[in-house]
């Protein structure tokens, strides 16, 4: 089973503790050899799988969870954590390694595991698994345009944990100063 | 050619590989003019890259991978036994 790995990341990140999601992924790889939900040949199986621990976890382990408020954010720049990093003196790193140095796995993690579910599964599915819209569509049995809308808004909600904890750290200022280069006020 | 306003609006489904061939060839047009938002697109994309990287490297617990194998009855790790 090439996938079970992949399963049990995913599984870590929705039910957040270990013991949960071995029960999750046990019981989703049960479903999945009892031929639940009938897989057909030559449609996309790692896709099927997922589908099969989405439900399993909705269907089961959704009521036991913490779930964390969801309220509604106030309206967050689409640039917050972009801006707040390039406050960073990045000399002679890439931007790709200074995310990695910023951000330890946990804090990555975190931020996506505090994501009220509503968000935290179709960011997972797209950002971590790669799946494309129409396959989360699929899998979460919601329109396309409600993936987008739930994507773009547990993006921003992630960025803004990302950019509490270096602020934690004191590697990001909360508040931008007055001069920031670029960005959305230009019309082109 | 897509301006600022659009490139921004269009940033994460452009990322996405989900805009329309068109809409991405306009997007890319100004991406080669505007380091600006060059800038943004390439913060965004390694910012996918580290989160998909830090949030899928849990290694699967040697014992449950057993437990798999038994309850499944499935060499899964190819060590020629079940558990």
């Amino acid at each position: 089973m090439q996938y079970a790995p992949q399963l049990f990341s995913a599984a870590l990140r929705l039910t957040r503790n270990r013991s949960d999601a071995e029960d999750l992924v046990q019981e989703a790889l049960l479903r999945a050899y009892r031929g639940y939900g009938g897989f057909e040949e030559g449609t996309n199986l790692r896709a099927w799988l997922f589908r099969i621990l989405t439900n399993t976890f909705i269907n089961s382990y959704r009521a036991k969870q913490r779930r964390p408020q969801e309220t509604e954010m106030a309206d967050t720049d689409d640039l917050y954590l972009y801006r707040r990093v390039n406050t960073l003196d990045q000399a002679a790193l890439s931007a790709e390694d200074t995310l990695f140095s910023v951000f330890t796995d946990d804090e990555v993690k975190l931020a996506l595991e505090d994501l009220p579910e509503t968000f935290r599964l179709p960011v997972l599915l797209a950002d971590v698994e790669g799946f494309s819209y129409q396959e989360i569509a699929d899998i979460l049995e919601i329109p396309i345009g409600t993936v987008m809308s739930r994507l773009h808004r547990g993006r921003k909600r992630m960025q803004k944990a990302l950019a509490e904890f270096a602020a934690d750290r004191g590697l990001l200022v909360r508040d931008l100063p007055d001069t920031v280069p670029h960005v959305e006020s230009t019309d082109g | 050619m897509a301006d600022c306003r659009e490139t921004i609006r269009d940033l994460e489904t452009f990322l996405d590989g989900e805009l329309t061939p068109e809409m991405h060839e306009a997007i890319s047009g100004h991406l080669g003019e505007c380091l600006d938002c060059l800038g943004a697109v390439e913060f965004h994309h390694s910012l996918r890259e580290v989160i998909r990287e830090k949030c899928r490297n849990d290694e699967i617990p040697a014992d449950f991978l057993a437990r798999l194998e038994s309850c499944l009855n499935e060499d899964f790790d190819g060590d020629g036994q079940i558990g």
